[in-house]
């Protein structure tokens, strides 16, 4: 199927017939690919983020009548399984939405197209995203082989009315502070927010830390490997990191103490009654549901979750930042997404102009309108904290750690998918109490192998 | 008088039975083509694939036995195989004594259509809907079987999400699914028994109980053992139940082989690996097969 491979300088008749065919038979039921086009197919697995980039769609089609773009989402799960399978039977889509867990492994195998090769691509300015996005999609042979999309950032939620119910203020939940010893002020507000079955708080005498009504901290599971809003947020604030270098590292720092100190506080909070213990969540952990139930008073998570918490029935939404650690300032892992172009694409170049548009103002713009996400452009940013701020939300605590560089990176490094197969059971396991963090050492020595 | 009749008698059953082979073929072909395509084909391939690194999407390399000692030294696979054990040993062990009791109640007690199909019914039940039902009503928080404990004066359960009892409840959710098809197969064997028996026994003066051990459940082995051995052989596949409810969680206590053949697969797209694991996996049953046939003495019965 590769008879349609052409540069759009040479636009042949009998090329062009190729294509129509090809367009033909990929979407029988597309009314709208008018003749002698290409259609494009793109794929997310957001379905909140797909009205936005079907108005991107849109937009471009209009301003680029010879192409169109057709959009297909899939849940999640599905869609890294969807993906493969359909490399494998040489099907996928133009243009994806990619993860920096899963981009190493499709770039190493050639399965992206290096941007910098293609027309459209070549002159982009990567300076104009936010600071340090653009590199994560740098593969190790120097390629670009992602366009920044979005980025997200994590911060607190709360129920305000919960809160206030306590005693406290907003304002006692800004400029907490942490440290694995002790926990600081942060612990102490867990401490006073969970309350025990006899309506006892955790910091008063004859707390029942074996019957707790209301967690101070909701869980989020064990986090895996990257503990994104879990545990990075603790570790990172100790000024720890995942690996040697900010990309494609190629040794995990497990065995450093500060991130074994900073996991023994965490799930440390089970036994103290502050957080509720593995049995109770599962592997499933719901923390949005356990905050709009009352059953937890505040929850850690990104700044993609920000819909999903602004809906919760009952509840006043506040959001507080992360605690600072022992480095002075909060740390949160800093992730984005990228759209990446198929190395089996017919059209490649066409996919470029696809992809150039989708990093660009305009589209990023359309997207942040939305409040949903954080587009990775600044003008996007903004329209998004803008629309937020409509909706009665002030999102600055996501964007502030942007801008002042408190953000640490997720690992991008080979094997995650066999990493995360080795650490995840392993940090479910310290978080039921059955296994020692100081064993991560010996865990670090056996992922390291894998990155030899 | 029946000499001259007797020679075109051969000639015409000759000429029948070359028809009926040409006809046979025909009828055989696509069933035969189906296990062809479907069956051995797979079956050649994978344990080729057994011999190689594949990730789907480079070819395939050849890299001998080197998936077969990975095996053998993952501590993960040996878990798995402790786990899926311990899973068919529940499983089987309640299900068949469940199954048989009602099906030894259905043909004694009460011979009601209504209540064949009733017991059928979970059966009819998708196991991944069986699952996340069960999932619900077991749930830690918001299950209505833990808030019953609560009522009861017991303390709440994490049926899925503790380590000692995700495997054990799996199994129960699956025997509770499962059950009243077994019981149908043991019932159909029940009907080869003749009464007769049972009414000499009674004319001796044998009692209920007396007649389930002495009768019953003598002349049922052969049934008996057909119906352990598919049961067995369907035990050992679980997966759908368990991707529904733990995922393999927590930790590796429900990471049953099935499971780990698919993560290894469709998640680390380690085919090679994950076709030693299937390979592997294929010589347990055939083993536990054979010495299941064997000690049931499946192909006999003692009806003669």
């Amino acid at each position: 199927m590769n008879h349609a491979r052409r540069t759009t300088a040479t636009l042949t008749a009998a090329l062009t017939a190729g294509t129509l065919v090809l367009a033909g038979c990929a979407s029988p039921a597309d009314p709208g690919a008018a003749e002698g086009s290409v259609t494009l197919d793109y794929w997310l697995w957001d379905a909140n983020q797909l009205p936005a980039y079907q108005r991107c769609a849109d937009a471009f089609e209009e301003e680029n009548p010879d192409l169109q773009v057709r959009i297909s989402q899939y849940g999640y799960d599905d869609y890294w399984r969807k993906l493969t399978a359909a490399f494998v039977a040489g099907a996928g889509p133009d243009v994806f939405t990619d993860h920096l867990t899963q981009y190493p492994g499709f770039a190493q195998k050639g399965l992206l197209r290096d941007l910098n090769t293609l027309d459209a691509t070549a002159d982009v300015d990567y300076g104009e995203f936010q600071e340090g996005l653009p590199d994560l999609w740098v593969g190790q042979d120097g390629g670009q082989y992602g366009m920044p999309k979005d980025f997200d950032t994590v911060a607190l939620f709360y129920d305000t009315n919960v809160i206030e119910e306590a005693g406290l203020r907003p304002e006692d939940l800004e400029g907490l502070d942490w440290d694995p010893q002790d926990g600081g002020s942060f612990e102490k507000v867990l401490a006073h927010l969970t309350v025990d079955e006899n309506g006892v708080r955790g910091d008063e005498e004859g707390f029942d830390a074996d019957n707790v009504a209301v967690y101070g901290l909701a869980s989020n599971g064990a986090g895996g490997t990257a503990g994104q809003t879990t545990w990075s947020w603790l570790a990172g604030a100790t000024g720890w990191k995942f690996t040697d270098k900010d990309v494609w590292g190629t040794e995990y720092h497990f065995d450093d103490p500060r991130v074994q100190d900073s996991l023994e506080w965490l799930f440390g909070l089970v036994e103290k009654g502050y957080m509720a213990p593995f049995e109770e969540v599962g592997t499933e952990p719901n923390p949005q549901q356990a905050l709009g139930s009352g059953r937890a008073a505040i929850s850690a998570n990104g700044s993609w979750m920000l819909g999903t918490y602004a809906n919760l029935e009952g509840v006043d939404l506040g959001i507080a930042s992360l605690p600072s650690g022992p480095v002075g300032h909060p740390v949160s892992m800093y992730n984005g997404l990228a759209d990446s172009i198929s190395a089996q694409s017919e059209d490649p170049e066409e996919a470029a102009r696809w992809v150039e548009f989708l990093g660009s103002d305009d589209c990023q713009r359309i997207v942040g309108e939305a409040g949903v996400v954080f587009p990775a452009r600044p003008a996007g940013t903004e329209a998004a904290v803008e629309a937020f701020a409509e909706r009665g939300l002030d999102v600055s605590v996501f964007t502030d750690l942007v801008e002042d560089g408190n953000t640490l990176y997720f690992p991008v490094t080979d094997s995650f998918g066999s990493i995360e197969a080795i650490v995840q059971p392993i940090m479910d396991e310290i978080y039921i109490g059955d296994r020692d963090v100081s064993t991560l050492t010996e865990v670090n020595d056996r992922i390291n192998g894998l990155l030899r | 008088m029946a000499a001259p009749t007797a020679p075109p008698v051969p000639t015409v059953r000759r000429s029948g039975r070359r028809d009926d082979t040409r006809l046979a073929l025909l009828f055989i072909l696509p069933a035969s083509i189906g296990l062809l395509v479907f069956y051995f084909w797979p079956l050649v391939r994978g344990i080729w694939l057994s011999f190689t690194s594949w990730d789907l999407l480079s070819p395939a390399q050849f890299v001998g036995l080197d998936n077969y000692r990975e095996m053998v030294a993952d501590p993960v696979f040996w878990n798995a195989v402790r786990v899926t054990l311990l899973y068919v040993v529940i499983n089987i062990g309640l299900q068949t004594v469940v199954a048989l009791v009602i099906a030894v109640l259905m043909q004694r007690l009460s011979r009601s259509t209504l209540l064949r199909s009733l017991v059928l019914a979970p059966y009819l039940v998708s196991n991944v809907v069986a699952a996340l039902v069960f999932l619900w009503i077991l749930d830690y928080q918001l299950g209505i079987g833990n808030q019953l404990l609560e009522w009861v004066g017991l303390d709440r359960i994490g049926f899925f999400t503790d380590e000692t009892w995700a495997i054990p409840t799996i199994a129960a959710v699956n025997v509770w699914r499962h059950m009243g098809y077994t019981a149908l197969l043991i019932f159909a064997g029940l009907q080869t028994i003749p009464p007769t028996m049972y009414e000499a026994a009674r004319v001796d003066g044998a009692s209920e109980l007396r007649m389930f051990f002495r009768i019953t459940v003598p002349l049922l082995r052969p049934i008996l053992g057909l119906v352990l051995i598919i049961s067995v052989i369907g035990s050992f596949q679980v997966f759908d139940t368990v991707a529904v409810t733990t995922n393999g969680g927590p930790v590796d206590a429900s990471r049953v082989l099935q499971l780990y053949i698919y993560d290894k697969a469709f998640a680390q797209f380690d085919f090679g690996y994950a076709s030693a694991l299937s390979v592997a996996m294929l010589l347990i049953l055939v083993v536990v097969t054979f010495f299941q046939y064997r000690v049931t003495r499946a192909g006999q019965t003692d009806l003669n």
